[in-house]
């Protein structure tokens, strides 16, 4: 394909798609570990009432509004995830999924409610959302890429979760030795001075950023499949959380490529016209890898017992 | 209209669905509770999105050979399927890798509800102009609901509950101890896949109401609720069966006496009123009742230590206790004790001395066990008994309560 | 004595007479729900000794030491580390938790264990240089684990698991070491291995408290001990407190005569 026809139509859909896998993908890394990884369900769940309420406070669709209201809503689920898990002495998975289908009902019920015959505001948008439609109209070819009055049509996805990706990385980075640490051997780590419930939340502050972030782009099954998928497929490859984090990355990008292109062209191949969902098939990409990884990764396998609770 | 709805009085259909809802209520309350006292609740969520896939499947397999894409059987036999596959995809990840439930449960709904998306984009594109309703499976939806759909439901309902009730004995032992469950002979693993199985037929026969990503609230939520009021697991089951039916009802019937509320939520957030309000009140397990206890059993800690101090004559260095003491008259508040205070002090001071000889003879062996530095030793033993145990220690006799 | 402010109340040092003992504890009480698990114990550790926590299961020894550290919530008391607050004297105290504490799947190696205890001092972003490198091998090999360097630490056995967890507390250069039970279904020549290190610490001045629940070995082993049952029933050098009568008192009738005649026997 030449670049005309490459940079304006796949190259944004690709880069976002890709930006959001791994955006995903680093925290994941840690909630799995943790044992917290359905937190990335919970959170993408409730994205959408928070969505919902901040159309219904402004108006209008806009950006900002909705990001806030997202990551309001996921600051809400994780504060009353926690409230039910420790005042109503109910098992983390149990009050998650109170808390999550609650704010999920809560938000369609909002939105039947809610009068949206004007603006494109529904369920099926928030859980799929439209990758194929983030193009670059502006790009005339590979040259776009250095032209200021090209770059400034980008779609505004772009810039905001390659962002998010940066942030996210950024407090991995800073906090990883404490992140091992206190994921490792929280005991130990609280008596080296370590906040651990600080950074716990933190943490999954950061993975809902992400999440949103995802969303915003992508919608939410892709967030969930991102979360879990490439890190726990990354845990049979390797026993050394930086290799792992590496092959998580790896793993991200290649299901975000693969699933892209194959939704894109995969249909043509086989003879049909018309593509289907690329978020979907991203997230099938990244269960085959994790099914090749369970059935053939080196480590995949238990090496120790687990915890005592 | 509410009233109307709620006595059955909105017409044979919405009927139909008030009673399939509160029997579907009843089924996923019961069959979630085995779930959750397993700790497994979120098992439900990875089974209800794998269904997606074999609706999908069921529909274009319907489309292909000619028949109705909408026949709801045929849809409810591909998610069972789907579900079923989803489920033994899970079950293999957390046997055979290290990974943990937590992640095997994401990994298989995120994947199967993708592939699922996938084959909706399909049908999409396959041209058949009636595929709406499918997307009615998501969220659920009881408007415009034919007759026979809500036959099936009703049916499908009152089935499960009746293969609840025939296996329950076995899944609350499994649920309760699973380890004894299998010393006592019982096929743990197959038990395990029946729960599983009922998890999955009130999946099912819930999609088409309350929609796959809602019917995981009816399997939790009732769960917990009923958690709260009760220790023993046979009541759990029955109150969250009675919470499961009454949202049930309650929701499919608001839900018909006004436009605009969606079955599905309704539902959903009318269980969930009934979990805030077991939260906050049930009376042992509830949040009001746990901080009363709390702060009840705060102040006698505070205040037995203040005692002990005030007896050995140690100064009390924490503001709490030295508060506590004043506002019982036991104290001033330079930390000098009353004439009340020194009595009890002495008092205090002579249990723990009482509790000392207990704990250190084996003769009071079963008695020593009940200590926690809280427990009056006249609770636990009788007059003469601490009686013949000061004669031990000697000194002032007869300090009593 | 200094001015310094000491535990979370702004008390200071001469007021709660807790003096500089490298861990001292008044009226700390823990309780799980409504039962206290330790109740209103108070503890002065002796600088240089080697102290043992003993006394029957579920008598709240291990607790004691976790609420000591701040790692589960106290209802009530005050600690004490050289006689400042805990958190101004974090560095100086090295904590070796229960080896079931921990997910030994967890994709790390050996050496990594132990750098952990480096991470005070590397701070945040301070990168591992070879001197760090050097030190964690010196504690490794001072457990006798040089040729683990770079297992899993899931392959290893749990005598071997427990030497890591050593090791990496000597990497921290603490002053106060606080194991919880170290020996607990460990193989004989881990046993060993770790009491010599222990002692090794003890004659270079450090402090050691050691969780611990074989009664036959603590003469062997200490010189100090501390008897708990909720509450203290004992504290002092092994030959006073460690006796028939503190036993009896700890463990009632849960230890059989038969086993307190043979413990006073070998006290003498």
């Amino acid at each position: 394909m030449s670049g005309e026809e490459f940079v304006p139509l796949s190259l944004t859909p690709l880069l976002i798609g890709t930006f959001a896998a791994i955006a995903c993908a680093l925290p994941g890394n840690f909630l799995v570990l943790r044992k917290q990884a359905l937190i990335g369900d919970a959170i993408s769940h409730v994205v959408l009432p928070g969505i919902v309420v901040a159309f219904i406070l402004t108006g209008a669709i806009s950006t900002w509004p909705m990001m806030l209201g997202a990551a309001g809503a996921a600051v809400v689920a994780v504060v009353m995830i926690e409230a039910i898990r420790r005042l109503g002495q109910i098992e983390p998975g149990a009050a998650m999924g109170v808390v999550f289908t609650t704010m999920f009902a809560a938000g369609v019920l909002l939105l039947e409610q809610t009068d949206t015959s004007t603006v494109h505001l529904d369920v099926e948008h928030a859980l799929y959302g439209n990758l194929e439609s983030l193009i670059w109209l502006d790009a005339v070819g590979w040259s776009s890429l250095l032209d200021l009055t090209a770059l400034a049509g980008l779609p505004p996805e772009l810039p905001r979760i390659a962002a998010t990706l940066l942030g996210v990385t950024l407090f991995i980075w800073l906090f990883w030795r404490p992140l091992k640490i206190s994921t490792f051997d929280e005991g130990f780590a609280r008596t080296i001075g370590i906040r651990t419930g600080s950074l716990g939340f933190a943490l999954v502050i950061v993975a809902a950023i992400a999440a949103v972030a995802a969303f915003d782009a992508v919608g939410s099954i892709i967030v969930i499949a991102m979360f879990i998928c490439p890190p726990a497929a990354a845990r049979m490859m390797t026993n050394r959380l930086e290799t792992q984090i590496g092959w998580s990355v790896v793993f991200a990008v290649v299901s975000a490529v693969l699933g892209y292109v194959l939704a894109g062209y995969g249909p043509l191949w086989l003879g049909g016209a018309d593509a289907v969902s690329a978020a979907g098939m991203i997230a099938t990409v990244s269960g085959l890898i994790l099914a090749c990884a369970a059935l053939w990764g080196p480590c995949k396998t238990r090496a120790g017992t687990p915890k005592v609770s | 209209m509410f009233w109307d709805a709620l006595t059955l009085q909105l017409g044979y259909n919405a009927s139909l669905v008030a009673i399939g809802a509160a029997l579907l209520g009843v089924s996923a309350g019961v069959t979630g509770t085995f779930l959750f006292l397993r700790k497994r609740a979120l098992v439900s969520d990875a089974i209800s999105h794998a269904t997606l896939p074999g609706v999908c499947l069921a529909f274009m397999l319907l489309v292909a050979f000619g028949g109705d894409g909408r026949n709801l059987l045929g849809l409810l036999a591909g998610s069972a399927l789907s579900a079923w596959v989803g489920l033994l995809c899970m079950n293999w990840l957390t046997h055979h890798t290290r990974l943990a439930e937590d992640a095997a449960i994401g990994a298989v709904l995120s994947v199967f509800f993708g592939f699922g998306i996938v084959l909706l984009t399909v049908i999409q594109t396959m041209g058949v102009g009636r595929q709406a309703g499918l997307e009615g499976f998501l969220l659920g939806s009881t408007a415009g609901m034919l007759w026979a759909d809500a036959l099936v439901i009703a049916l499908g309902g009152a089935a499960t509950l009746v293969l609840v009730m025939i296996l329950r004995r076995p899944m609350t032992m499994v649920a309760f101890d699973p380890e004894y469950a299998a010393a006592r002979g019982l096929p743990v693993h197959r038990i395990d896949l029946a729960m599983m199985g009922l998890v999955m037929a009130v999946t099912v026969v819930g999609l088409k109401i309350v929609g796959l990503i809602l019917i995981v609230a009816l399997l939790i939520i009732p769960a917990v609720t009923a958690r709260f009021w009760t220790e023993r697991s046979d009541r759990v089951v029955l109150l969250a069966g009675i919470a499961g039916g009454v949202s049930g009802y309650v929701g499919a019937a608001l839900s018909a006496s006004a436009p605009n509320l969606p079955t599905g939520p309704i539902i959903v957030l009318v269980s969930f009123a009934l979990f805030a309000l077991s939260l906050l009140l049930a009376p042992v397990r509830g949040v009001l009742a746990a901080v009363l206890r709390h702060l009840r059993f705060q102040r006698r800690v505070h205040i037995r230590q203040g005692l002990l101090a005030l007896a050995q004559g140690q100064k009390i260095y924490e503001p709490l206790t030295l508060r506590l003491l004043k506002r019982a008259g036991l104290a001033r508040a330079d930390g000098v004790a009353t004439e009340a205070g020194k009595a009890r002090a002495a008092k205090a001071l002579r249990d723990e001395k009482r509790w000392e000889i207990v704990r250190a003879d084996q003769a009071h062996e079963a008695t020593a066990a009940l200590y926690h530095g809280l427990r009056d030793i006249e609770t636990v033993l009788t007059r003469d008994q601490i009686a013949e145990i000061d004669r031990q220690i000697g000194g002032p006799q007869g300090v009593m309560a | 004595m200094t001015l310094e402010l000491a535990a979370n109340h702004g008390v200071s040092v001469q007021e709660n007479g807790l003096g500089s003992s490298p861990l001292a504890i008044r009226g700390l009480t823990v309780s799980y729900g409504q039962k206290p698990a330790v109740f209103s114990v108070d503890i002065t550790v002796q600088p240089g000794a080697m102290t043992a926590i003993i006394g029957p299961n579920g008598a709240g020894k291990s607790t004691l030491l976790k609420a000591a550290l701040g790692i589960v919530p106290a209802l009530s008391g005050q600690v004490t580390v050289y006689g400042d607050a805990l958190e101004k004297q974090r560095a100086r105290i090295a904590y070796v938790p229960q080896r079931a504490s921990v997910d030994w799947d967890f994709p790390t190696r050996v050496i990594d264990v132990v750098l952990m205890g480096l991470s005070r001092e590397l701070g945040l972003l301070g990168r591992i240089r070879g001197r760090h490198r050097a030190r964690a091998m010196d504690c490794l090999n001072r457990v006798g684990m040089r040729d683990f360097v770079d297992r899993q630490i899931g392959q290893l056995s749990g005598g071997q698991q427990q030497r890591v967890f050593l090791a990496r507390a000597l990497a921290q250069g603490a002053d106060l070491y606080l194991l919880d039970e170290p020996f607990a279904g460990v193989d004989a020549a881990t046993e060993k291995a770790i009491i010599a290190v222990l002692k090794a610490l003890k004659e270079a001045g450090k402090t050691v408290v050691v969780v611990h629940h074989d009664l036959a070995t603590v003469t062997d082993y200490f010189d100090h001990v501390f008897l708990i049952n909720t509450s203290k029933v004992a504290e002092g050098p092994v030959e006073q407190a460690f006796t028939a009568e503190t036993l009896q008192a700890a463990y009632g009738g849960r230890l059989a005569t038969a086993q307190i005649d043979q413990i006073s026997r070998a006290l003498g």
